[in-house]
């Protein structure tokens, strides 16, 4: 049993018992280009919810990803630093960020359901 | 995540007034253009192909850009050579009729107005200058000419950039006369029924033309070169990273009302008579850094890991003392890392000098690198 949250800073996180994967939506990548670089968390980082924990650059610009919840940093997909573009061509599974062992689990509800996300974006596009 | 691109990120932009649009803007949305505001017009940073694709497109194949959005002036009347001297350091009197130079627009400290490129086109003398500096370089001229010497500003007219290795095989089939132009020459020519003026010139690095024409038939114009199976439209985007992998500068960031020529080394763009006659805005300032070296320069910067290098980033000797700062930076696509440009204190200018950068408060290893990042290719013949 698995569900997806989003922010509305465009991260999203999808949670699996107490272990949430962590990436950026597809509306991002399209608004960010070919990206270029990531910078990523180390595994064990303790970080709490909206501290900078990633860096994502495309050929336009730098952005950096917040931690969508508080926790501890478990795992990061170092596959990205060689293909960053993995990002552009698949945002919501191969190009996935860092796991998070989510300490608190009451934070989610500070996060947007598929629907209020989309409908967020819908606002932006 | 933080701040996707700003959308309306001014980019020498003109924050007054509604957009402009250039006579290739409904062209460029039809071809999918993502439509961004840029020196006072809507144009498009990137098309379906992607800034990326489309800067490999333009070192593999062929580029076309409108770049409608600079400034076209023609300066007529007789002595307008050593008028236009009076403002730039370039030696223009000995432009022979279809030669074309690099200058700059100086101010009285010595600093950069604007750059430009200048052409005796037999009749008059055509400037094409940056669209965001465009206005004021049309008062600042005009205010400075003596009598009987007119600029006419050809806000109607277009211009076309065909930039990339297989632009000079699309030329043969179009226009043959144009495509025998060797590098900064140009000519009167047609191109499909269409009467333009076509230079052996561009900002890419690569070899390449712009065309300039009436407005009215720059679509049919443009049209046909997109036909050409070479040929694919790229945006702003690619636009900045081919500059910048080439060395050149982009007026407002690598160079502006602060910098002087020599300090941005652009010494090789100012002739032999120039330099020892003066006779231009702040003469004596460039003079003297022409005797003595300027205090600082712009150097090509190369980060030694992957995080580019954004405009701002602080540079650091090897103690840590800061000693400049990057004008432009980002990822090179054909260099395939990242690649900037920036002011250090002359004694950090020499190739291999090590530098420091500080990105997101991290002191990042880089060093000093010779320009361009990747081999121009023009045109010399």
């Amino acid at each position: 049993m698995s569900e997806i949250y989003y922010t509305e800073d465009h991260e999203w996180i999808l949670v699996e018992g107490d272990i949430g994967t962590c990436g950026i939506s597809e509306f991002a990548q399209e608004q960010l280009g070919d990206i270029v670089y990531v910078e990523l968390p180390e595994p064990g980082k303790v970080v709490a919810q909206n501290d900078e924990l990633a860096v994502v650059e495309s050929v336009k610009a730098a952005s950096e990803i917040y931690a969508p919840v508080s926790g501890e940093i478990t795992e990061s997909n170092d596959e990205l630093v060689d293909e960053p573009g993995k990002i552009n061509e698949d945002a919501m599974g191969d190009g996935w960020f860092f796991k998070i062992r989510i300490s608190d689990a009451k934070e989610l509800e500070d996060l947007l359901d598929k629907a209020a996300y989309e409908a967020l974006i819908a606002g932006q596009r | 995540m933080g701040s996707l691109p700003d959308q309306n990120a001014p980019e020498g932009g003109n924050p007054q007034g509604p957009l402009k649009k250039t006579p290739l803007h409904a062209l460029q949305v039809e071809l999918g253009g993502k439509m961004v505001p840029f020196a006072g017009y809507e144009m498009a940073v990137n098309f379906p192909l992607g800034v990326l694709g489309e800067h490999q497109h333009t070192r593999a194949a062929a580029g076309l850009f409108d770049v409608s959005h600079m400034g076209q002036l023609r300066l007529h009347g007789a002595g307008r050579a050593s008028a236009l001297e009076s403002l730039l350091p370039a030696d223009i009197a000995s432009l022979a009729p279809g030669a074309m130079r690099y200058s700059q627009l100086t101010n009285e400290q010595g600093g950069i107005i604007d750059d430009l490129i200048v052409t005796n086109a037999g009749d008059y003398l055509f400037l094409v200058v940056n669209g965001a500096n465009k206005d004021g370089d049309l008062a600042h001229i005009t205010a400075a000419l003596p009598a009987g010497i007119t600029v006419e500003h050809r806000s109607g007219d277009a211009l076309l950039a065909l930039q990339g290795p297989g632009a000079a095989a699309v030329m043969a089939r179009l226009a043959p006369d144009a495509e025998k132009l060797l590098f900064m020459t140009a000519m009167a020519s047609n191109i499909g029924g269409v009467d333009c003026y076509v230079s052996r010139s561009g900002y890419t690095g690569e070899d390449g033309f712009e065309v300039s024409m009436p407005g009215a038939r720059a679509a049919e114009l443009a049209a046909l070169l997109l036909a050409a199976a070479e040929v694919e439209p790229i945006g702003l985007g690619a636009r900045d990273s081919l500059r910048l992998e080439a060395g050149l500068c982009l007026h407002g960031h690598d160079i502006d009302n602060t910098t002087t020529p020599i300090e941005a080394g652009l010494n090789w763009s100012i002739q032999k008579r120039r330099r020892t006659e003066g006779g231009f805005p702040g003469d004596a300032i460039i003079q003297a850094q022409l005797r003595d070296g300027p205090a600082r320069k712009r150097v090509g910067v190369l980060p030694e890991g992957r995080a580019p290098a954004r405009e701002g980033t602080a540079i650091l000797d090897a103690q840590g003392a800061a000693i400049g700062a990057i004008t432009s930076g980002g990822f090179g696509p054909s260099f395939g890392g990242p690649v900037a440009m920036g002011y250090v204190a002359t004694p950090h200018a020499k190739p291999d000098s090590p530098l420091g950068l500080v990105v997101r408060g991290k002191t990042l290893p880089a060093h000093v690198a010779k320009m361009p990042f990747v081999p121009a290719r023009y045109h010399r013949g």
